[in-house]
């Protein structure tokens, strides 16, 4: 007895699969008719099928859907504030930025309130919250008050700023940079954005943090 | 049905949770199925199945709404059974010896991986025959096969659901009926 074709096997899934030529099914059939090891075949792999089919509906339990409402994440308050940020994350860095940048602005003028600050010259003379520039001495470099009284006697090379403060000058006091007293929260701010606006330049060329922030 | 559904989801998409209830109990039968089908076990099934719907609940927004929500749904379900599956058995160690047990390795402690004594099988109820004969196949097959006749879904779909060319679906579905048909030939 010669073996069954090879593709007679092929044919059968083929047909099991609804998706059998009429020429191969043509083959396929003769083929059955003569070949009982291929009609056995066929026939087993005909009752698997119905076999699995017989399988019985199964339905979810009982309060299926009720306990997977019960267990979805809440959706939070802000959750759709979240959403917006993550469709425009460019809008949400922006706002990210300046709401830091605010924060920022306000927390410094706040904290600086009380303390005496003054930028760092060797040769300044500190007494209680009064900042003195002795006479006959020379201070090198921008002079940077805050919250304290400044007494000019000497030479100052550089230009001086008081914030929250008041400033003396004495007959023998010399300034070669500008002279600037600033006083109000208005003002100070205005002079932080002055002076930001110059570094905020270079700042914008590199790459900005709050991007990465979502 | 699904444009209800379609409408449902941008429902749930834009904070109506409450949407996502009517979604669940048009699929939930047949979600529930086939995880039962696959792991062979209730508990397990409905995990895995509840399981799928809170990770569609929280992926939705990934789901590409010109497709079919069903087929995405069902991906989530048979590739969270297929890991099911594979986690509770590591292949590497099945001869290592389950700890205290007095000798028993882990081939023992899996359901149907070895057969069951012939008179055991001829025993059965018919359902119960159904889900052992299911549960010997190969995972490989398994998951092509219940989608194929116990969800009764075309090939195009089940190749859409398990990320597989056609062809290789058909493979599968095709050494499935073979592997049934050895398994089954005393019936």
């Amino acid at each position: 007895m010669k073996p069954c074709p090879e593709e007679i096997v092929q044919y059968m899934h083929d047909y099991l699969d609804g998706e059998i030529t009429r020429r191969d099914e043509q083959i396929l059939s003769e083929h059955l008719e003569k070949c009982q090891a291929c009609q056995k075949h066929m026939d087993q792999l005909s009752r698997s099928v119905a076999f699995l089919k017989s399988a019985s509906h199964i339905e979810a339990p009982e309060g299926f859907s009720d306990r997977i409402m019960a267990s979805l994440p809440k959706e939070r308050q802000g959750a759709g504030v979240r959403r917006w940020f993550g469709r425009h994350p460019m809008l949400a860095a922006v706002a990210m930025f300046v709401l830091l940048a605010g924060l920022a602005l306000f927390s410094n003028f706040n904290t600086s309130d009380q303390q005496l600050a003054v930028s760092t010259q060797p040769n300044l003379v500190v007494e209680g919250n009064k900042v003195i520039v002795p006479e006959g001495e020379k201070v090198e470099g921008d002079l940077f008050v805050r919250n304290g009284e400044l007494h000019i006697e000497g030479e100052v090379e550089g230009d001086v700023t008081v914030i929250n403060g008041s400033k003396y000058m004495a007959s023998t006091a010399v300034v070669t940079g500008k002279i600037e007293e600033i006083d109000r929260a208005f003002e100070w701010l205005w002079y932080t954005i002055k002076s930001g606006v110059k570094e905020g330049l270079s700042v914008f060329e590199g790459p900005d943090p709050d991007d990465e922030e979502k | 049905m699904e444009d209800i559904v379609k409408k449902r989801i941008k429902q749930v998409l834009k904070g109506d949770q409450s949407a996502f209830e009517e979604i669940v109990s048009l699929y939930q039968n047949r979600l529930y199925q086939v995880c039962y089908r696959m792991l062979g076990n209730r508990h397990e099934a409905e995990d895995i199945a509840q399981e799928a719907f809170i990770r569609a609940y929280i992926n939705l927004h990934t789901f590409d709404q010109k497709r079919k929500f069903s087929t995405w749904l069902y991906r989530i379900a048979t590739n969270l059974c297929i890991d099911r599956i594979r986690k509770k058995k590591p292949d590497t160690f099945l001869d290592a010896p389950v700890p205290g047990t007095d000798g028993l390795d882990h081939y023992s402690s899996l359901a149907h991986d070895s057969p069951l004594p012939e008179e055991e099988v001829e025993k059965m109820e018919q359902q119960e025959r159904v889900q052992y004969e299911i549960s010997r196949l190969p995972d490989k097959y398994r998951s092509a096969i219940v989608l194929r006749y116990i969800e009764e879904l075309p090939l195009q779909e089940i190749s859409e659901i398990l990320e597989l060319p056609l062809g290789t679906v058909k493979t599968r579905i095709h050494r499935g009926r073979e592997a049934l048909r050895k398994q089954m030939k005393k019936l």
